[in-house]
Protein backbone atom coordinates (compact mmCIF):
# COMPACT_ATOMS: atom_id res chain seq x y z
CA UNK A 1 0.00 0.00 0.00
CA UNK A 2 1.27 3.43 -0.93
CA UNK A 3 1.85 5.86 1.93
CA UNK A 4 -0.71 8.61 2.14
CA UNK A 5 -0.85 11.73 4.30
CA UNK A 6 -4.01 13.26 5.67
CA UNK A 7 -4.44 17.02 5.23
CA UNK A 8 -4.37 17.55 9.01
CA UNK A 9 -1.55 19.69 10.41
CA UNK A 10 -0.68 19.41 14.12
CA UNK A 11 1.30 21.96 16.11
CA UNK A 12 2.18 22.65 19.73
CA UNK A 13 1.11 26.01 21.09
CA UNK A 14 2.67 27.58 24.18
CA UNK A 15 0.13 29.59 26.11
CA UNK A 16 -0.44 30.83 29.64
CA UNK A 17 -3.76 29.67 31.07
CA UNK A 18 -4.98 30.34 34.61
CA UNK A 19 -1.60 31.96 35.34
CA UNK A 20 0.38 28.85 34.36
CA UNK A 21 2.38 27.87 31.33
CA UNK A 22 0.77 25.25 29.10
CA UNK A 23 1.89 23.32 26.04
CA UNK A 24 -1.19 22.60 24.00
CA UNK A 25 -1.54 20.42 20.95
CA UNK A 26 -3.67 21.90 18.16
CA UNK A 27 -4.70 20.25 14.90
CA UNK A 28 -6.35 21.86 11.94
CA UNK A 29 -7.35 21.30 8.35
CA UNK A 30 -9.16 23.30 5.70
CA UNK A 31 -9.74 26.96 4.94
CA UNK A 32 -12.66 29.27 5.48
CA UNK A 33 -15.01 29.87 8.36
CA UNK A 34 -13.33 28.70 11.57
CA UNK A 35 -14.98 25.63 13.09
CA UNK A 36 -13.65 25.04 16.59
CA UNK A 37 -14.15 21.50 17.89
CA UNK A 38 -14.29 20.42 21.54
CA UNK A 39 -13.69 16.78 22.46
CA UNK A 40 -15.45 14.71 25.12
CA UNK A 41 -14.32 14.04 28.68
CA UNK A 42 -11.26 11.82 28.93
CA UNK A 43 -10.57 11.83 25.20
CA UNK A 44 -8.82 14.17 22.75
CA UNK A 45 -9.06 16.01 19.46
CA UNK A 46 -8.67 12.86 17.35
CA UNK A 47 -12.42 12.47 17.75
CA UNK A 48 -12.76 15.06 14.96
CA UNK A 49 -10.45 13.29 12.49
CA UNK A 50 -13.29 12.58 10.09
CA UNK A 51 -14.40 16.21 9.89
CA UNK A 52 -10.83 17.24 9.11
CA UNK A 53 -10.62 14.65 6.36
CA UNK A 54 -13.89 15.50 4.65
CA UNK A 55 -13.64 17.96 1.78
CA UNK A 56 -17.31 18.81 2.04
CA UNK A 57 -16.35 20.49 5.32
CA UNK A 58 -12.74 21.55 4.80
CA UNK A 59 -13.47 23.28 1.48
CA UNK A 60 -15.37 25.97 3.36
CA UNK A 61 -14.15 25.66 6.94
CA UNK A 62 -10.92 25.89 8.87
CA UNK A 63 -11.52 22.96 11.23
CA UNK A 64 -9.57 23.24 14.48
CA UNK A 65 -9.38 20.84 17.42
CA UNK A 66 -7.13 21.21 20.43
CA UNK A 67 -6.37 18.64 23.09
CA UNK A 68 -7.33 20.12 26.43
CA UNK A 69 -4.49 20.35 28.95
CA UNK A 70 -3.91 16.87 30.48
CA UNK A 71 -5.44 15.23 27.36
CA UNK A 72 -4.01 13.66 24.23
CA UNK A 73 -0.70 15.28 23.31
CA UNK A 74 -1.22 18.33 25.54
CA UNK A 75 0.77 18.08 28.73
CA UNK A 76 -0.50 18.87 32.18
CA UNK A 77 1.13 22.02 33.58
CA UNK A 78 4.34 21.75 35.57
CA UNK A 79 3.54 20.69 39.13
CA UNK A 80 0.76 18.35 38.07
CA UNK A 81 2.28 15.38 39.86
CA UNK A 82 1.10 16.61 43.24
CA UNK A 83 -2.32 17.79 42.13
CA UNK A 84 -5.75 16.32 41.61
CA UNK A 85 -7.06 17.39 38.22
CA UNK A 86 -10.56 18.86 38.33
CA UNK A 87 -12.10 20.77 35.45
CA UNK A 88 -14.37 23.68 36.37
CA UNK A 89 -16.77 25.72 34.27
CA UNK A 90 -14.67 28.84 34.78
CA UNK A 91 -11.42 27.15 33.68
CA UNK A 92 -13.07 25.50 30.70
CA UNK A 93 -14.59 28.78 29.52
CA UNK A 94 -11.32 30.68 29.95
CA UNK A 95 -9.38 27.99 28.13
CA UNK A 96 -11.64 28.09 25.07
CA UNK A 97 -11.72 31.90 24.85
CA UNK A 98 -7.95 32.23 25.36
CA UNK A 99 -7.21 29.64 22.71
CA UNK A 100 -9.57 31.39 20.29
CA UNK A 101 -7.72 34.65 20.92
CA UNK A 102 -4.33 33.01 20.52
CA UNK A 103 -5.38 31.47 17.20
CA UNK A 104 -6.98 34.77 16.13
CA UNK A 105 -10.29 33.09 15.37
CA UNK A 106 -12.96 35.57 14.35
CA UNK A 107 -16.34 34.42 15.65
CA UNK A 108 -15.87 30.72 14.95
CA UNK A 109 -18.61 28.16 14.76
CA UNK A 110 -18.26 26.12 17.93
CA UNK A 111 -18.98 22.41 17.99
CA UNK A 112 -18.61 20.54 21.26
CA UNK A 113 -19.58 17.05 22.38
CA UNK A 114 -20.61 15.86 25.84
CA UNK A 115 -18.60 18.07 28.22
CA UNK A 116 -17.93 20.09 25.08
CA UNK A 117 -21.67 20.22 24.47
CA UNK A 118 -22.28 21.33 28.03
CA UNK A 119 -19.70 24.13 27.90
CA UNK A 120 -21.22 25.09 24.55
CA UNK A 121 -24.42 25.86 26.46
CA UNK A 122 -22.44 27.93 28.99
CA UNK A 123 -20.80 29.85 26.13
CA UNK A 124 -24.11 30.33 24.32
CA UNK A 125 -25.38 31.93 27.51
CA UNK A 126 -22.37 33.96 28.57
CA UNK A 127 -20.44 34.74 25.38
CA UNK A 128 -22.88 34.54 22.47
CA UNK A 129 -21.21 37.43 20.65
CA UNK A 130 -17.96 35.47 20.38
CA UNK A 131 -19.47 32.81 18.11
CA UNK A 132 -21.10 32.67 14.69
CA UNK A 133 -23.15 29.68 15.80
CA UNK A 134 -22.95 26.97 18.42
CA UNK A 135 -23.53 23.27 17.81
CA UNK A 136 -23.99 21.15 20.92
CA UNK A 137 -23.55 17.41 20.46
CA UNK A 138 -24.94 15.28 23.26
CA UNK A 139 -25.60 18.51 25.11
CA UNK A 140 -27.66 18.37 28.27
CA UNK A 141 -27.95 20.80 31.14
CA UNK A 142 -26.99 18.25 33.80
CA UNK A 143 -26.19 14.56 34.34
CA UNK A 144 -26.58 12.86 37.69
CA UNK A 145 -23.71 10.54 38.65
CA UNK A 146 -24.79 6.96 38.00
CA UNK A 147 -21.71 5.09 39.17
CA UNK A 148 -19.00 5.58 41.76
CA UNK A 149 -16.53 7.89 40.01
CA UNK A 150 -13.74 6.73 42.33
CA UNK A 151 -13.44 3.57 40.24
CA UNK A 152 -11.99 5.73 37.48
CA UNK A 153 -8.84 6.45 39.47
CA UNK A 154 -7.59 3.91 41.98
CA UNK A 155 -4.58 1.64 41.83
CA UNK A 156 -6.47 -1.66 41.82
CA UNK A 157 -8.51 -0.78 38.70
CA UNK A 158 -6.79 0.00 35.39
CA UNK A 159 -7.88 3.55 34.57
CA UNK A 160 -7.73 3.21 30.81
CA UNK A 161 -9.51 -0.13 30.72
CA UNK A 162 -12.29 0.96 33.04
CA UNK A 163 -12.81 4.32 31.34
CA UNK A 164 -13.26 2.65 27.97
CA UNK A 165 -15.46 -0.07 29.47
CA UNK A 166 -17.69 2.49 31.15
CA UNK A 167 -18.26 4.44 27.95
CA UNK A 168 -18.34 1.51 25.52
CA UNK A 169 -22.11 1.15 25.72
CA UNK A 170 -22.51 4.83 24.89
CA UNK A 171 -21.34 4.09 21.37
CA UNK A 172 -24.33 3.68 19.08
CA UNK A 173 -25.41 0.19 18.12
CA UNK A 174 -24.68 0.70 14.44
CA UNK A 175 -21.16 2.10 14.77
CA UNK A 176 -18.65 0.39 12.48
CA UNK A 177 -16.20 -1.72 14.46
CA UNK A 178 -13.11 0.22 13.37
CA UNK A 179 -14.52 3.59 14.44
CA UNK A 180 -16.06 2.16 17.62
CA UNK A 181 -12.75 0.78 18.83
CA UNK A 182 -10.75 3.81 17.68
CA UNK A 183 -13.08 5.88 19.85
CA UNK A 184 -12.58 3.55 22.82
CA UNK A 185 -8.81 3.45 22.32
CA UNK A 186 -8.69 7.19 22.99
CA UNK A 187 -10.32 6.49 26.35
CA UNK A 188 -7.88 3.71 27.10
CA UNK A 189 -5.04 6.18 26.53
CA UNK A 190 -6.24 8.81 28.98
CA UNK A 191 -3.94 9.81 31.84
CA UNK A 192 -4.66 8.75 35.42
CA UNK A 193 -7.63 10.60 36.88
CA UNK A 194 -8.19 12.79 33.83
CA UNK A 195 -11.58 11.37 32.80
CA UNK A 196 -12.67 11.59 36.42
CA UNK A 197 -11.44 15.19 36.64
CA UNK A 198 -13.45 16.13 33.55
CA UNK A 199 -16.55 14.56 35.06
CA UNK A 200 -16.24 16.96 37.98
CA UNK A 201 -17.37 19.59 35.47
CA UNK A 202 -19.89 17.32 33.78
CA UNK A 203 -21.66 15.96 36.84
CA UNK A 204 -21.07 18.56 39.54
CA UNK A 205 -19.69 22.00 38.72
CA UNK A 206 -21.19 22.50 35.25
CA UNK A 207 -24.89 22.14 36.12
CA UNK A 208 -26.65 24.81 34.05
CA UNK A 209 -30.28 23.72 34.52
CA UNK A 210 -31.32 26.87 36.34
CA UNK A 211 -29.93 29.20 33.64
CA UNK A 212 -30.25 27.35 30.34
CA UNK A 213 -33.57 29.01 29.49
CA UNK A 214 -31.78 32.39 29.44
CA UNK A 215 -29.86 31.48 26.27
CA UNK A 216 -30.82 33.98 23.56
CA UNK A 217 -30.58 32.38 20.13
CA UNK A 218 -31.08 35.78 18.47
CA UNK A 219 -27.57 36.61 19.66
CA UNK A 220 -26.10 33.26 18.63
CA UNK A 221 -27.90 30.41 16.82
CA UNK A 222 -27.93 27.14 18.76
CA UNK A 223 -28.17 23.70 17.17
CA UNK A 224 -28.47 20.51 19.22
CA UNK A 225 -27.70 17.06 17.81
CA UNK A 226 -27.93 13.98 20.03
CA UNK A 227 -27.58 10.26 19.38
CA UNK A 228 -30.42 8.03 20.48
CA UNK A 229 -28.17 5.42 22.15
CA UNK A 230 -26.67 7.93 24.56
CA UNK A 231 -27.74 7.09 28.11
CA UNK A 232 -25.33 9.62 29.63
CA UNK A 233 -26.93 12.63 28.00
CA UNK A 234 -30.20 11.10 26.88
CA UNK A 235 -32.25 12.39 23.94
CA UNK A 236 -34.85 13.44 26.52
CA UNK A 237 -32.30 15.64 28.27
CA UNK A 238 -31.30 17.30 24.99
CA UNK A 239 -34.96 17.76 24.07
CA UNK A 240 -35.53 19.38 27.46
CA UNK A 241 -32.81 21.94 26.69
CA UNK A 242 -34.31 22.55 23.26
CA UNK A 243 -37.78 23.10 24.63
CA UNK A 244 -36.53 25.64 27.15
CA UNK A 245 -34.43 27.59 24.63
CA UNK A 246 -36.66 29.36 22.08
CA UNK A 247 -35.18 29.37 18.57
CA UNK A 248 -32.87 26.42 19.14
CA UNK A 249 -32.95 23.61 16.59
CA UNK A 250 -32.74 20.01 17.72
CA UNK A 251 -32.32 16.67 16.02
CA UNK A 252 -32.12 13.17 17.55
CA UNK A 253 -29.82 10.98 15.48
CA UNK A 254 -31.07 7.41 15.02
CA UNK A 255 -28.62 4.62 15.71
CA UNK A 256 -25.90 6.99 16.94
CA UNK A 257 -24.55 7.30 20.46
CA UNK A 258 -22.51 9.64 22.63
CA UNK A 259 -19.55 10.13 20.24
CA UNK A 260 -21.23 10.69 16.86
CA UNK A 261 -18.32 12.43 15.10
CA UNK A 262 -15.90 9.68 16.09
CA UNK A 263 -17.96 6.48 16.35
CA UNK A 264 -19.84 6.78 13.07
CA UNK A 265 -18.66 9.74 10.97
CA UNK A 266 -20.50 8.70 7.82
CA UNK A 267 -23.89 8.80 9.52
CA UNK A 268 -23.03 11.84 11.64
CA UNK A 269 -22.06 13.96 8.65
CA UNK A 270 -25.53 13.43 7.21
CA UNK A 271 -26.78 15.41 10.21
CA UNK A 272 -23.95 17.93 10.47
CA UNK A 273 -23.67 19.06 6.84
CA UNK A 274 -27.23 20.48 6.68
CA UNK A 275 -26.56 22.37 9.92
CA UNK A 276 -23.40 23.91 8.48
CA UNK A 277 -25.38 24.87 5.35
CA UNK A 278 -27.96 26.62 7.51
CA UNK A 279 -25.26 28.52 9.38
CA UNK A 280 -23.67 29.57 6.08
CA UNK A 281 -26.99 30.96 4.92
CA UNK A 282 -27.48 33.19 7.96
CA UNK B 1 -30.59 -20.07 28.25
CA UNK B 2 -28.28 -18.88 31.03
CA UNK B 3 -26.74 -22.37 31.11
CA UNK B 4 -25.28 -21.72 27.66
CA UNK B 5 -23.05 -19.02 29.09
CA UNK B 6 -20.29 -21.51 29.84
CA UNK B 7 -19.93 -22.74 26.27
CA UNK B 8 -20.44 -19.29 24.75
CA UNK B 9 -17.82 -17.57 26.90
CA UNK B 10 -15.30 -20.39 26.82
CA UNK B 11 -15.64 -20.57 23.05
CA UNK B 12 -14.36 -17.01 22.71
CA UNK B 13 -10.61 -17.26 22.99
CA UNK B 14 -10.02 -13.50 23.12
CA UNK B 15 -12.59 -13.01 25.88
CA UNK B 16 -11.07 -15.79 27.99
CA UNK B 17 -7.61 -14.30 27.45
CA UNK B 18 -8.80 -10.89 28.65
CA UNK B 19 -10.20 -12.58 31.75
CA UNK B 20 -7.05 -14.56 32.54
CA UNK B 21 -6.54 -12.72 35.84
CA UNK B 22 -10.18 -13.08 36.84
CA UNK B 23 -11.29 -15.79 39.25
CA UNK B 24 -14.56 -15.13 41.04
CA UNK B 25 -18.15 -16.17 41.61
CA UNK B 26 -21.02 -13.82 40.86
CA UNK B 27 -24.68 -14.05 41.65
CA UNK B 28 -26.92 -13.20 38.69
CA UNK B 29 -30.57 -12.59 39.42
CA UNK B 30 -33.01 -12.64 36.53
CA UNK B 31 -36.20 -11.56 38.22
CA UNK B 32 -36.96 -14.22 40.84
CA UNK B 33 -34.45 -16.73 39.45
CA UNK B 34 -30.90 -16.75 40.83
CA UNK B 35 -27.82 -18.14 39.16
CA UNK B 36 -24.32 -18.62 40.53
CA UNK B 37 -21.66 -18.21 37.89
CA UNK B 38 -18.15 -19.36 38.75
CA UNK B 39 -15.22 -18.13 36.72
CA UNK B 40 -11.66 -19.45 36.91
CA UNK B 41 -8.95 -17.53 35.06
CA UNK B 42 -11.44 -16.22 32.54
CA UNK B 43 -13.21 -19.52 31.89
CA UNK B 44 -16.74 -20.07 33.13
CA UNK B 45 -16.48 -23.30 35.11
CA UNK B 46 -20.06 -23.60 36.35
CA UNK B 47 -23.49 -22.01 35.97
CA UNK B 48 -25.81 -23.20 38.74
CA UNK B 49 -29.48 -22.40 38.99
CA UNK B 50 -31.00 -21.50 42.39
CA UNK B 51 -32.80 -21.29 44.64
CA UNK B 52 -29.92 -21.25 47.09
CA UNK B 53 -29.92 -21.42 50.87
CA UNK B 54 -26.69 -19.50 51.42
CA UNK B 55 -25.27 -18.37 48.07
CA UNK B 56 -21.71 -17.13 48.38
CA UNK B 57 -20.50 -14.67 45.75
CA UNK B 58 -18.16 -11.71 45.46
CA UNK B 59 -20.87 -9.53 43.92
CA UNK B 60 -24.40 -9.69 42.57
CA UNK B 61 -26.15 -8.32 39.50
CA UNK B 62 -29.93 -8.07 39.92
CA UNK B 63 -32.51 -6.91 37.39
CA UNK B 64 -36.13 -7.73 36.53
CA UNK B 65 -36.61 -10.46 33.95
CA UNK B 66 -38.09 -8.07 31.37
CA UNK B 67 -34.97 -5.90 31.57
CA UNK B 68 -32.65 -8.84 30.92
CA UNK B 69 -34.92 -9.93 28.07
CA UNK B 70 -34.43 -6.56 26.40
CA UNK B 71 -30.68 -6.63 27.11
CA UNK B 72 -30.43 -10.08 25.54
CA UNK B 73 -32.48 -9.23 22.47
CA UNK B 74 -30.90 -9.26 19.01
CA UNK B 75 -30.96 -5.47 18.80
CA UNK B 76 -31.43 -4.06 22.29
CA UNK B 77 -33.28 -0.74 22.34
CA UNK B 78 -31.51 2.40 23.61
CA UNK B 79 -31.25 2.21 27.39
CA UNK B 80 -31.09 -1.59 27.31
CA UNK B 81 -27.98 -2.16 25.22
CA UNK B 82 -25.40 -2.12 28.01
CA UNK B 83 -25.02 -3.00 31.71
CA UNK B 84 -24.17 0.64 32.49
CA UNK B 85 -27.31 1.76 30.67
CA UNK B 86 -29.36 -0.49 32.94
CA UNK B 87 -27.53 0.85 35.98
CA UNK B 88 -28.15 4.44 34.81
CA UNK B 89 -31.89 3.69 34.64
CA UNK B 90 -31.66 2.17 38.14
CA UNK B 91 -33.09 -1.15 36.95
CA UNK B 92 -29.86 -3.13 37.40
CA UNK B 93 -28.50 -3.30 40.93
CA UNK B 94 -24.82 -4.12 41.27
CA UNK B 95 -23.99 -5.01 44.86
CA UNK B 96 -21.08 -6.50 46.76
CA UNK B 97 -17.37 -6.19 46.03
CA UNK B 98 -17.65 -4.06 42.92
CA UNK B 99 -13.89 -3.65 42.55
CA UNK B 100 -13.91 -7.06 40.83
CA UNK B 101 -16.79 -5.99 38.60
CA UNK B 102 -15.28 -2.65 37.64
CA UNK B 103 -11.70 -3.91 37.20
CA UNK B 104 -13.07 -6.44 34.70
CA UNK B 105 -15.98 -4.41 33.38
CA UNK B 106 -15.32 -5.08 29.70
CA UNK B 107 -15.13 -8.82 30.43
CA UNK B 108 -18.46 -8.89 32.29
CA UNK B 109 -20.22 -6.75 29.68
CA UNK B 110 -19.04 -8.95 26.85
CA UNK B 111 -19.59 -12.21 28.73
CA UNK B 112 -23.21 -11.39 29.56
CA UNK B 113 -23.85 -10.08 26.04
CA UNK B 114 -22.92 -13.59 24.85
CA UNK B 115 -26.46 -14.60 25.79
CA UNK B 116 -27.81 -12.55 22.89
CA UNK B 117 -28.89 -14.53 19.82
CA UNK B 118 -25.94 -15.73 17.75
CA UNK B 119 -24.59 -12.99 15.54
CA UNK B 120 -25.76 -10.10 17.72
CA UNK B 121 -23.19 -7.46 18.63
CA UNK B 122 -21.64 -7.39 22.08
Amino acid sequence: MTARFEPIIGRYMHLDLFGRHHRIYVEEAGEGTPLLCLHTAGSDGRQYRALMNDERITSGHRVIAFDMPWHGKSSPPSGWHNEEYQLTSAQYTTMILEIMTALELDRPILIGCSIGGRIALHLALEHPEAFRAIIGLQAGAHVDPYYDLNFLHRPDVHGGEVSAAIVSGLVGFDAPDAERWETLWHYMQGGPGVFKGDLYFYKLDGDIRSRVAEIDTRRCPLFLLSGEYDYSCTPEETLAVASSVPGSEVSIMKGLGHFPMSENPTEFLKHLLPVLEKIKGR
Amino acid sequence: MIETLKARVNGDEALVRRGRFLTTTLLLEVGPTAWLISIFEGQVVSVTRGPFVMPSSSFALRAPEEEWTKFWSHRPPPGSNDLMALIKRRVLKAEGNLQIFMANLRYFKEALAKLRPAGAAA
